[in-house]
């Protein structure tokens, strides 16, 4: 039953990272790129919390910890180059 | 694996990529930047957050390991995805993006 269901929520993720490309390539103004970018990296952590369902390793998840802690800083540094022109003042 | 884990289990994992997926389709779909920042930073965080949550209970479940690292993934992602999502608003009216015409008031004109 888990296997059917982590199938499922593979296929899920899968096209919610499509709609995100989608509004990353279409976005008119740069505050959607961001969203869009911050939406990518947290479907990431997903994928890479249900490949190690799948693998049934454990070895993933600092990857994913990491790509949480990074992704975080990278989202607030290019909003605050979009509001204020500079990332360190 | 007792049937009880495994139905709770599924259910999370399906829980969380459906809330993944709403939120995907509320970024691509919704009409202008402010109504977009609300699917992402609510459905996604909670979809994420559900799957963090089952992967949790799978390794606690089959005894593979007890450390809380998911845990951790998921405090993190609740701690900074409204922080991420203010900044994001912030910078958005500060560049003055295009709103729908249904919006009321204009705060960032005062």
């Amino acid at each position: 039953m888990i296997a059917i269901a982590l199938n499922i929520t593979i296929a899920f993720i899968a096209l919610a990272v499509v709609l995100n490309v989608y509004r990353l390539v279409r976005g008119p103004d740069a505050p959607d790129r961001v969203l869009a970018l911050d939406t990518l990296y947290i479907n990431a952590i997903a994928l890479i919390l249900l490949l190690d369902i799948q693998l049934g390793t454990r070895i993933y998840l600092e990857a994913a910890l990491l790509i949480a802690v990074m992704g975080f800083i990278g989202t607030v540094a290019l909003a605050k180059y979009l509001k204020r022109g500079s990332v360190i003042e | 694996m007792a049937l009880v884990a495994e139905v709770g289990i599924s259910i999370l994992l399906v829980t969380g990529g459906v809330f993944a997926l709403v939120g995907a389709i509320g970024l691509a779909r919704l009409p202008d930047f402010y109504t977009r920042l609300h699917g992402p930073t609510k459905a996604t965080t909670i979809g994420v957050g559900s799957i963090a949550m089952a992967s949790f209970l799978y390794f606690y479940d089959t005894n593979t390991s007890h450390d809380l690292l998911e845990l951790l993934i998921m405090v993190f992602l609740f701690l900074t995805a409204p922080i991420s999502a203010n900044f994001l608003a912030k910078a958005a009216m500060h560049l003055k993006v295009k709103i729908t015409k249904n919006t009321r008031g204009h705060p960032w004109d005062q």
